[in-house]
């Protein structure tokens, strides 16, 4: 399929603006069945400051189009509504509990010459329902790893005690969402696997092996490097929760102190501790101060039996990074986290060193960086790998990618085409600016270039794809 | 069991004759034969050993008491000692002895004689040592070498042919002699720290309390040091001197007994072992290790330790009165107790000579029940048993290396290296200890898991291939404990090296775990060698232009076969589909022989037919239209 996508019109002095989150609200139906009683159902909303009329009428407009929808097609509720200004998105976690998000449409202004007002010129069409539609799943994800499920809270405390945690969760989640540059990435929601040779990765086996059998508090450990993972003990579905909320909550948080100079009083103490690097990110910030508190964050995750509570303890010696997971009915206390440390940290920090040597070596086996011709995005449902050159590192406000929005959105519009068929795909687009966009489909696996080639025809570009597989996809089965 | 012996007496000793007023018995330490000679031989000379089966008898002249009798290596000649001064040889053919010959020194007295081969012999003389060949047909001896220099006594070890001659006043310098081919070679003399210098000097270090041994391939004189109430050494001391074959010897172990008394040294196993009259105990020490004390017991009934007995090196224990002669056995499975740190023990172990199963079940042992260790433990002795294991595989490799690239340069051909019982494989580990091991009910699976890891680390470590059956058990662990996304990421990382049999036992999985599937294809992919497997997959999996893109990617399209293609397109009932493969081998036909035709043997008849009946006759590629 060849698509030639329009020009994009310029205008002079015109202002910009992204898509901003205008609306976030989780209801339930059942809270409140009867006329006069609609506040009930509302269980959260966002902006809280909102009066109380809009709520229920906000609420009440989606309850009725999801309604409405349903009789259509009973099994398959509706997922979005497009209106011009704004896009609202309807999902349904648990039964009958409802979260929408609502999306303003990026828009443009112009300026209007006589001193008339400026015209507002909104984009329809430029968001994509596949991305916020995960942004919505992913907050619910969030969500249910630090509290469980909305079942729960019920159960444990009713109405009150789901609003409470509702309240007191999503108040400062949605300030973290950065709607305007969500994309493809967050449709895949993937984890980012460290690249490691046998040996090194067999050596974290037999650390993890070890450290669990002397701590035998430990139910579960994951360990990542440069924010990468190389090994987890939870199920997959529960660590790609788990490794968003490291690489895009915990991690940043903690990396600016490390990047803080030597005498930066954003340094943490490592005082005393000369044998090795290894610190908590979760829990005691400093083990040697008598007031520090032996708390950690718990979460949770799937078990045989439903859904069991740990405590997540987060440990790091220079860019390794363990995850112990522990029951959460077990107390921990200074003794307990004083033998971690004791015994993780010198060894984590060889650990760490020891992986740092080994890639050094093979990136200069493979030759030195340059700057190739093409950016790419894989992902692979099966194990949920995914790899981009178009992003760059993730910092805790914003995903910066190094391509223009306007081929981002390409990339979402493939995705949603190959979302539809289950057949193996190929896509190939010409975007303005001489960009050749490619999408392939293989299987389980996604793979989007983008190539910058001045003049190239149909023909090269799908050489210079096919040569791009060779060198760095031979290795897994992916047909051309 | 509460006292389990360490050393125990050979099962069959070497019985015959004991000592008696009409029997004097002889032993030879070269040859390992005891020599009951009746009436000086007149009525009988019985000889017996190595083993309890070889004996020699015959008769001899009774020309007066005999003080040492030896026959030359493979018992070809006879030499007899009766006096200080002279020595008479015979040559043995079957049960009779012809020929003799004497040999007469003039001036110096015989302190006896050691064969080197079959017809070389040495004379050690209070003068000297005098190194001579037998020539029996001519009855003569010719001297190859002689040495002048004053001997108090001499020790011989046969297994290297060298003479430790005992010279100087006080006699603790020492002068080692070594033989070979009718060459002798002196070999740096050294002297021995006496506990307390004698004055005035006299004769101090004797014959008794020196000996030599091959430990560990190497030669050594061990030295019984006694304790001395004027020295400040509270005990006494066995000191090893290491023997080089040119260099110059070294003090080099020191082991302290603890205790005071009569000693006796024997060498089993490489271990040195020390008796103690006394406490009834041998004391055992290998190098590298302590010394540990440990009672001993024979197993036929006999007083242990009486008075008679007499110990020759390395590992011969003599009853004279009783009439036995034993050799000393190590039994390794008591022993396995005697060192906690099972590091040390495995050291221990792999040096043994019958070890094998001793390490077996040491490995069981630290696996399951009360002795289970720690997993650094388990891989510090993974590590060890890898490391010799790594070490035969090399010598191995290098020898198969020397054989194939032909005699013609290097000389001497390689010798093919000996694969001892400490060469533990992956074959023994996995018959012996991991299989059942990992069936065990009642250890927890993450343990089972950590241990397999543990073992495919290390042979990784030693760079060793793993075999399949490894990865195998791994595979069938995980699957049995339901531990799916642990064994995704195993085979992401590609710690189970990739194999066909390992994808065919993925593709097993799949309707249990479905992403087994693109992990099999994936490897199959890797491996480069199986295209067909490919093949088969995807048409069994319906993916038939799937199946025929990839065939033409490795460019196989040319020899595969239309009727395997055609047959998968026809069953998924796309008519589309099955118009494409079928249009698809029609080209490839064109393009091989010029007609879009199907010859005979592709037994396409069927789908022709078929394709008629969907599209019609006019939709088949004419030969013309191309």
């Amino acid at each position: 399929m060849l698509m030639i996508s329009p020009k994009m019109a310029s205008g002079m002095q015109e202002k910009q603006y992204t898509p901003c989150l205008l609306n976030f609200f989780i209801y339930n139906p059942t809270f409140g069945p009867r006329e006069g009683e609609e506040e009930k159902k509302i269980l959260f909303y966002h902006p809280s400051e909102v009066e109380k009329n809009e709520k229920i009428r906000n609420v009440g407009l989606c309850e009725a189009i999801v309604q409405f929808t349903r009789t259509f097609c009973p099994t398959k509720p509706a997922k979005s509504l497009h209106t011009q200004k704004n896009r609202q998105f309807f999902f349904e976690p648990e039964e009958n509990f409802w979260i929408v998000m609502v999306v303003r449409n990026p828009m443009i202004e112009k300026p209007n010459k006589d001193g008339k007002p400026p015209t507002v010129e909104y984009q329809e069409e430029e968001i994509l329902d596949t991305v916020y539609g995960a942004v919505v799943r992913q907050c619910y994800s969030m969500y249910k790893l630090f509290n469980g499920t909305f079942g729960r809270a019920m159960e444990a405390g009713g109405v009150e005690l789901l609003m409470q945690k509702l309240e007191k969760f999503f108040y400062r989640y949605l300030q973290t969402l950065h709607l305007q540059s969500c994309d493809l990435l967050d449709v895949f929601g993937g984890i980012s696997f460290f690249p490691l040779d046998k040996m090194t990765y067999l050596k974290i086996q037999s650390f993890v092996n070890r450290v669990e059998e002397s701590l035998s508090l430990i139910k579960y450990t994951a360990f990542l490097y440069n924010d990468q993972l190389i090994w987890s003990g939870l199920e997959q579905d529960d660590m790609r929760i788990l490794y968003k909320y490291l690489t895009t909550s915990l991690f940043p948080r903690h990396s600016e102190p490390e990047l803080a100079g030597r005498d930066s009083p954003l340094r943490p103490e490592v005082a005393g501790n000369l044998l090795h690097y290894g610190r908590f990110l979760t829990g005691p910030a400093n083990l040697k101060d008598p007031e520090a508190k032996f708390r950690f964050p718990k979460i949770f995750v799937s078990s045989e039996d439903g859904y069991e509570e740990l405590h997540l303890i987060v440990y790091k010696a220079m860019s390794a990074a363990a995850c112990f997971m522990i029951d959460a009915s077990v107390e921990l206390t200074r003794e307990f986290c004083e033998q971690l440390d004791g015994l993780v940290g010198p060894q984590l920090t060889l650990l760490a060193s020891d992986i740092c040597e080994q890639f050094t070596i093979n990136r200069r086996t493979s030759g030195p960086e340059k700057e190739p011709q093409f950016k790419f995005i894989y992902f692979n449902h099966m194990n949920l790998a995914e790899k981009s050159t178009i992003h760059m590192r993730k910092t805790a406000s914003v995903c910066l990618t190094s391509v223009h929005p306007d081929l981002m959105k390409i990339l979402g519009d493939i995705n949603c085409d190959f979302a539809r068929v289950d057949e193996d795909e190929e896509i190939i687009v010409k975007a303005m600016t001489d960009y050749w966009v490619v999408g392939k489909k293989s299987d389980q696996r996604e793979l989007y270039v983008i190539l910058n080639q001045k003049n190239a025809n149909l023909i090269e570009v799908n050489e210079e794809v096919k040569r791009l597989c060779a060198t760095q996809f031979n290795n897994i089965f992916f047909l051309d | 069991m509460a006292e389990e012996h360490y050393l125990e007496l050979s099962e069959n000793p070497v019985q015959f004759e004991h000592a008696s007023s009409v029997n004097n018995v002889f032993f030879d330490e070269a040859n390992k034969q005891v020599f009951a000679v009746r009436s000086g031989g007149a009525t009988g000379v019985v000889v017996k050993g190595p083993d309890d089966k070889s004996s020699v008898a015959f008769r001899m002249d009774d020309k007066g008491e005999v003080k040492c009798i030896k026959f030359s290596i493979g018992n070809k000649i006879l030499a007899v000692q009766r006096t200080s001064k002279s020595v008479v040889s015979s040559v043995k053919t079957v049960l009779s002895l012809r020929h003799t010959f004497t040999h007469i020194t003039r001036n110096a007295s015989i302190l006896g004689f050691c064969w080197t081969s079959w017809n070389e012999v040495v004379f050690i003389t209070d003068q000297g040592v005098e190194f001579y060949q037998v020539f029996p047909d001519k009855r003569s001896l010719k001297l190859l070498k002689s040495q002048s220099i004053n001997v108090n006594w001499y020790q011989y070890c046969p297994e290297t042919a060298v003479i430790l001659l005992s010279t100087t006043v006080q006699g603790n310098v020492l002068q080692p002699l070594a033989f070979k081919n009718g060459n002798v070679s002196k070999m740096s003399k050294f002297e021995i720290e006496l506990p307390v210098v004698p004055k005035p000097a006299k004769l101090s270090l004797s014959e008794r309390d020196v000996a030599m041994a091959t430990i560990y391939g190497q030669l050594y004189v061990m030295y019984l040091k006694h304790h001395s109430r004027t020295a400040n050494s509270p005990s006494a001391e066995v000191v090893l001197y290491h023997l080089p074959r040119d260099g110059p010897c070294r003090k080099s172990h020191v082991l302290k007994l603890n205790t005071t008394g009569k000693f006796a040294l024997n060498i089993v196993d490489n271990l040195v072992v020390v008796h103690h009259q006394s406490s009834q105990v041998s004391a055992e020490g290998a190098r590298l290790l302590g010394s540990a004390v440990v009672p001993s017991q024979p197993p036929v009934p006999c007083q242990l330790y009486s008075s008679s007995w007499s110990v020759f090196q390395p590992d011969i224990i003599i009853s004279a009165s009783e009439g036995y002669l034993w050799y000393l056995q190590v039994k390794l499975p008591p022993t396995v107790k005697l060192l906690q740190d099972k590091g040390k023990l495995m050291d221990f172990l792999l040096r043994r000579r019958d070890c094998k199963m001793v390490i077996l079940s040491v490995c069981s042992q630290i696996l399951e029940g009360s002795e289970k260790a720690g997993l650094p433990v388990v891989a510090t002795v993974f590590d060890k048993l890898n490391q010799v294991y790594k070490e035969y595989l090399e010598a191995e490799q290098s020898y198969t290396a020397a054989v194939e690239s032909g005699p013609s340069r290097g000389g001497a051909a390689q010798k093919r290296p000996v694969r001892t019982q400490a060469v533990i494989d992956q074959s023994d580990m996995y018959t012996h200890v991991l299989s059942s091991f990992s069936e065990r009910k009642g250890v927890s699976h993450k343990f089972i898991i950590a241990v397999l890891m543990e073992y495919i680390r290390s042979l990784n470590q030693y760079q060793i291939t793993v075999q399949h059956y490894l990865y195998e058990l791994v595979i069938k662990t995980l699957v049995h404990h339901n531990l799916f996304y642990m064994l995704h990421q195993f085979l992401q990382y590609h710690v189970l090296n990739d194999s066909k049999p390992l994808a065919c036992l993925l593709l097993s999985l799949e309707s249990t775990y479905p992403p087994a599937h693109q992990l099999s294809l994936d490897m199959l992919k890797r491996l480069s060698t199986a295209n067909d497997e490919i093949v088969e997959v995807l048409l069994s999996k319906q993916q038939v232009l799937g199946a025929l893109r990839f065939i033409r990617s490795v460019g196989a399209h040319d020899n595969v076969s239309a009727r395997k293609f055609l047959d998968a397109a026809r069953q998924t009932g796309d008519q589309m589909l099955f118009y494409t493969v079928f249009r698809s081998f029609q080209q490839r036909n064109q393009r091989l022989r010029g007609s879009p035709a199907f010859n005979p043997g592709e037994h396409c008849e069927e789908h022709v037919v078929h394709f008629k009946q969907l599209f019609g006759e006019q939709a088949l590629m004419k030969a013309s239209t191309v």
